[in-house]
């Protein structure tokens, strides 16, 4: 008792500080400067714009694949007729093979497909040859492909196919396009915005004055990483909502899949902050930040499937686009985006993120100077 | 008069940066409610004694308690009731300055409202200005505000009147003089002495990292009149400057 009023007698008493009230402040003070910032602002939403307008604009209907019917298959089956539903697949007929096998090699033809009735039974089996020449389409195809057989409308049976209409959908550059911006912008705000902002709060003694109050590291992390997160997801949402409404981004499972996409940059973006916090580090002063950077950055902008399918790039380099950690956010997102899969459905490509995001923040626990 | 009680205590405080010794063997008692003034050279060790009683830096040895708190195990304590200026800080970026006592309020958990603290240091015009479009002496003002956010027993101000026109530090003596009204134990560090001798109850002088005297600036100064010390040009004795000069010599420091 005695100790109580000694303490409601001091001026702010050790039993009355709230980490959670700094590490807020803190959230909000940074989130405003982020704002106010506007190199954040281009890197998080104006460059991502861009290229979705750009592309958005250039992509008009949507990409077109070129599917050869290989002479002597099935045509009057659902597959086939759900391919032409797409919208986005033109069907090649009444070649002969050595004609396909010339447009195959020169990529005129994107795949081959050869549908046959199995025997006694009322499935189909599908065979699609695909052409290195347009690895890029043959990507596109697949996921299509995929897409319509995981569809519950295709089932073995002809009658069943009958009963429910068959609802096929536009596979359009927006689709693929976007969910590369998306994983750039959050990689871009992550590596950037946080090596900035702990480089300069060191250099310029902010960090210094915050250590002379009671606030604790971890509440000065948590802070920054609430703002940086919020600010992203904003960022991600703006150009999600603006991709679906003006160019018709494919979103199937709508608010659902939204939040998906939002929890899956939420996710991209901690781990991405890693490397800014491991940046901040090791670079000795503001001019040194990009270039380091662009270390991280660049690699992942162009080989992660930001612009292209990862299929297009030659056999050598796949295994390097496979390593880095913007692939798998990219991946997970388009399918998450285009095929309505649930985030469970994409658990390894969130796993392969975690053992990133694991690796980083280990070497940024090592690498990070308060002072 | 009764005995002072010390709110601080430093015993003899070592600070070695590798081989540099900045700090050997300080020693001394800052009392509650006074102005305490260090001063010395560039590079006589202020600053680093400084910090280490507000717990920013580590010592080498010694012994130091503010308010009953030893350095060492609580610092945590100490931090919740010292204000501290320090000699070079910055700001959160793009905040302005209601928005940056907001985030030292949050920061030290303390409910106070912004514009009042605006108004103790005379900036409420300035409210929504960034802190890099003040002037010198309103930056200076501006950081005192941030010391009193936690209503703290002691604040400690690094040089809080460098580069100021006369009269913006004979303003900020004023405002020095009202905290420590108002019951506030204020530990200064100046080159001054003019400042010093109008400001303080007492004060250190610190050479090379040691105490080479301390009292109060009338002793001091009576001391030195005492020793025969005479001004060149009779107006008055000597003042406290004198005593800087005679103490510490007379030659450039680095
Ligand atoms: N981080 C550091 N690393 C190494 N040496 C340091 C460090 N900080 C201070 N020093 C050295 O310790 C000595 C005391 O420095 P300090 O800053 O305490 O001096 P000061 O009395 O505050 O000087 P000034 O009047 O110029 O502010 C100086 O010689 C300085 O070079
Ligand atoms: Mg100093």
């Amino acid at each position: 008792m005695q100790k109580d009023i000694q303490n409601s007698n001091a001026p702010s008493g050790a039993n009355g500080y709230s980490n959670t009230t700094a590490t807020l402040a803190l959230a909000k003070a940074s989130f405003r400067s982020i704002m106010r910032s506007p190199s954040a602002v281009v890197f998080t939403l104006a460059f991502p714009l861009i290229f979705i307008l750009v592309f958005g604009f250039l992509g008009g209907g949507g990409t077109h694949i070129d599917v050869g019917i290989t002479p002597g298959s099935d045509v009057n089956n659902p597959v086939i007729g759900m391919m032409e539903k797409t919208g986005m697949i033109r069907l090649v007929k009444d070649k002969t093979k050595a004609e396909f096998d010339k447009l195959l090699e020169k990529g005129n033809v994107d795949a081959m497909i050869d549908v046959h009735r199995k025997v006694n039974a009322p499935a189909y089996s599908v065979n699609v040859v695909y052409t290195s020449a347009s690895r890029d389409k043959g990507g596109i195809l697949k996921s299509v492909l995929n897409n319509l057989f995981y569809d519950k409308t295709l089932k073995p049976s002809v009658a069943e196919i009958r009963e429910s209409t068959i609802t096929g959908r536009e596979y359009k550059t927006i689709d693929f396009i976007l969910p590369g911006q998306l994983g750039f912008s959050l990689l871009s705000t992550g590596v950037f915005g946080t090596a900035f902002v702990f480089l300069s709060l060191r250099q310029t003694l902010v960090i210094k004055r915050f250590f002379a109050t009671p606030v604790k590291r971890s509440s000065i992390v948590i802070g920054e990483g609430i703002a940086r997160i919020g600010f992203a997801l904003i960022g991600a949402l703006f150009i999600i909502l603006l991709g679906h409404f003006f160019f018709g981004f494919t979103l199937i499972h709508g608010a659902v899949t939204v939040v998906n996409m939002l929890l899956l940059a939420t996710l991209g973006v901690i781990v991405f902050m890693g490397f800014g916090f491991i940046i901040s580090g090791i670079a000795k002063n503001e001019s040194m930040i990009p270039p380091i950077s662009n270390i991280v950055t660049l690699p992942q902008f162009l080989l992660s499937g930001t612009f292209f399918s990862i299929e297009a790039f030659p056999n050598w380099l796949q295994p390097i686009s496979r390593a880095l950690p913007l692939t798998y956010l990219n991946d997970a997102m388009r399918k998450v985006a285009f095929e309505g899969l649930g985030l469970w459905d994409v658990k390894f490509q969130i796993m392969i993120l975690l053992i990133w995001g694991i690796g980083i923040y280990a070497v940024a626990v090592k690498v990070f100077k308060w002072e | 008069m009764e005995t002072p009680k010390a709110i601080i205590s430093v015993k003899n405080l070592v600070k070695k940066y590798d081989d540099f010794v900045a700090v050997q063997g300080l020693s001394f008692d800052v009392y509650e409610h006074e102005i305490f003034g260090l001063l010395g050279p560039n590079g006589a060790g202020k600053t680093t004694t400084l910090e280490i009683i507000e717990t920013l830096r580590d010592k080498t040895s010694g012994e130091i308690t503010v308010d009953g708190f030893s350095v060492d195990k609580q610092a945590q304590e100490i931090k919740q009731i010292i204000g501290v200026q320090l000699q070079a800080a910055g700001y959160y970026p793009n905040l302005n300055l209601v928005e940056l006592i907001e985030l030292f309020a949050g920061l030290y958990g303390a409910n106070i409202k912004p514009m009042e603290m605006l108004e103790k240091v005379n900036l409420q015009d300035k409210a929504k200005a960034k802190y890099k479009a003040l002037s010198g002496g309103q930056k200076q003002r501006f950081s005192i505000a941030t010391t009193l956010i936690n209503q703290p027993k002691i604040i400690f101000l690094d040089e809080p009147t460098t580069g100021l026109d006369p009269q913006a530090r004979r303003n900020l003596w004023d405002l020095i003089t009202e905290i420590r009204n108002a019951g506030t134990t204020v530990v200064i560090t100046t080159h001054y002495m003019d400042e010093a001798e109008q400001l303080c109850d007492r004060v250190a002088f610190v050479e090379r990292g040691e105490i080479i005297a301390l009292d109060t600036p009338d002793n001091l100064i009576d001391q030195l009149v005492n020793s025969g010390f005479e001004r060149k040009k009779e107006v008055k004795k000597a003042n406290l400057e004198d005593v800087f000069i005679n103490l510490t010599g007379k030659e450039w420091r680095e």
